[in-house]
């Protein structure tokens, strides 16, 4: 046998996926459409919140889903009924949606309507704070969700999925009373894995913190139009 | 990333003609921040690629250390959990990230058939 050749590559591993979300954000930005990856943990309240979102959301803006879960669409079922555009996305044994999941997802929502006709496409990830934090999609802006039953301590031990994202959403926050949970150390562990994040504490219940979340959605949304 | 790795062989291997060549080993730089478990990536692919045309390949992993920079005072340092990620010089909160974000196929050692 002779020496091998090495072949000095320094190619990203995740590069394929990559372009795929660069082609992705490419019609994003066609379509003029504002695209969020909504990220946490299962049973953090990721289809809660897109419910009581889009109840008011939706008549401001004209609104899409796309609905990543591994085995079931009941999610996808739940959001249907408040009668908006929505693609379930089945990952089988993946953990995470990646970018060509999403561009098959958009392709279907191309068959269901125009989106020249939508403002705004939320895309909610597989309930998971590993994987999905390190795929891009193509969207504009990635929202983490962290409800005060996970412990103050989540963001140091899975800090690229807050790390990497622009929202940090605080949920559950109603059961504060119940619960001997420090929010500030919380709000500190935040600060100091992803000092640039914003932060908002949100309840599903009180609905306390929707019109904060609503409003940073609305100033996105207008920003990207340039309205 | 297992998946993404092996496309990422296949891509390149398409370049290089297939056929005419044996992959010896795929040189991977991965850093300390990213969800890589580098004993795990081994483990799959080795896993995946049984009686594939990668099967003889072997993978290395040289891990890239998580380094941050001190916005306050700009000194270089290794973010700890256990310190809130944060500088220990100026007790800062983590801005800058130097390197440790790394998922990279450094280098491929192979020989031609």
């Amino acid at each position: 046998m002779h020496l091998p050749i090495s072949d000095k590559i320094e190619l990203n591993i995740l590069h394929q996926n990559s372009h795929q979300a660069e082609k992705n954000k490419i019609k994003f930005n066609n379509y003029n459409l504002l695209c969020l990856n909504i990220m946490s943990s299962p049973g953090a309240g990721k289809t809660r919140l897109l419910e009581i979102t889009l109840e008011d959301l939706s008549k401001k803006f004209y609104s899409a889903v796309l609905e990543g879960d591994m085995t079931t669409n009941l999610d996808a079922a739940r959001l249907e009924k408040l009668n908006i555009p929505v693609v379930p996305i089945t990952t089988g044994r993946a953990c995470h949606l990646d970018a060509n999941m999403v561009s098959g997802g958009l392709k279907l929502l191309e068959k269901k309507i125009n989106p020249d006709s939508l403002d705004i496409l939320l895309v909610e990830n597989v309930g998971n704070l590993v994987c999905p934090a390190e795929f891009e999609i193509g969207e504009h802006f990635k929202v983490a969700l962290l409800s005060i039953t996970e412990g103050e301590d989540k963001p140091l031990k899975y800090p690229i999925m807050f790390r990497e994202a622009d929202l940090i959403l605080i949920t559950k926050v109603d059961l504060l009373p119940h619960l001997n949970f420090d929010i500030n150390e919380l709000k500190s562990n935040i600060a100091s894995t992803n000092p640039k994040a914003d932060v908002i504490e949100i309840s599903s219940i009180t609905k306390s913190g929707f019109d904060l979340w609503q409003d940073w959605i609305s100033k996105k949304i207008l920003k990207f139009k340039n309205i | 990333m297992t998946k993404c790795l092996i496309l990422s062989m296949e891509e390149w291997a398409k370049k290089k003609n297939k056929k005419k060549i044996v992959i010896e080993k795929i040189n991977l730089k991965i850093g300390e921040f990213t969800c890589v478990e580098p004993i795990s990536l081994i483990n799959t692919f080795n896993a995946a690629v049984l009686g594939s045309w990668l099967d003889s390949s072997q993978i290395t992993i040289e891990t890239i250390p998580f380094e941050g920079k001190c916005s306050k005072c700009n000194r270089l340092y290794f973010p700890k959990k256990e310190n809130g990620y944060k500088s220990p010089c100026c007790n800062f909160n983590l801005e800058e990230i130097i390197s440790g974000r790394e998922l990279k196929i450094a280098s491929i050692d192979f020989q031609e058939k």
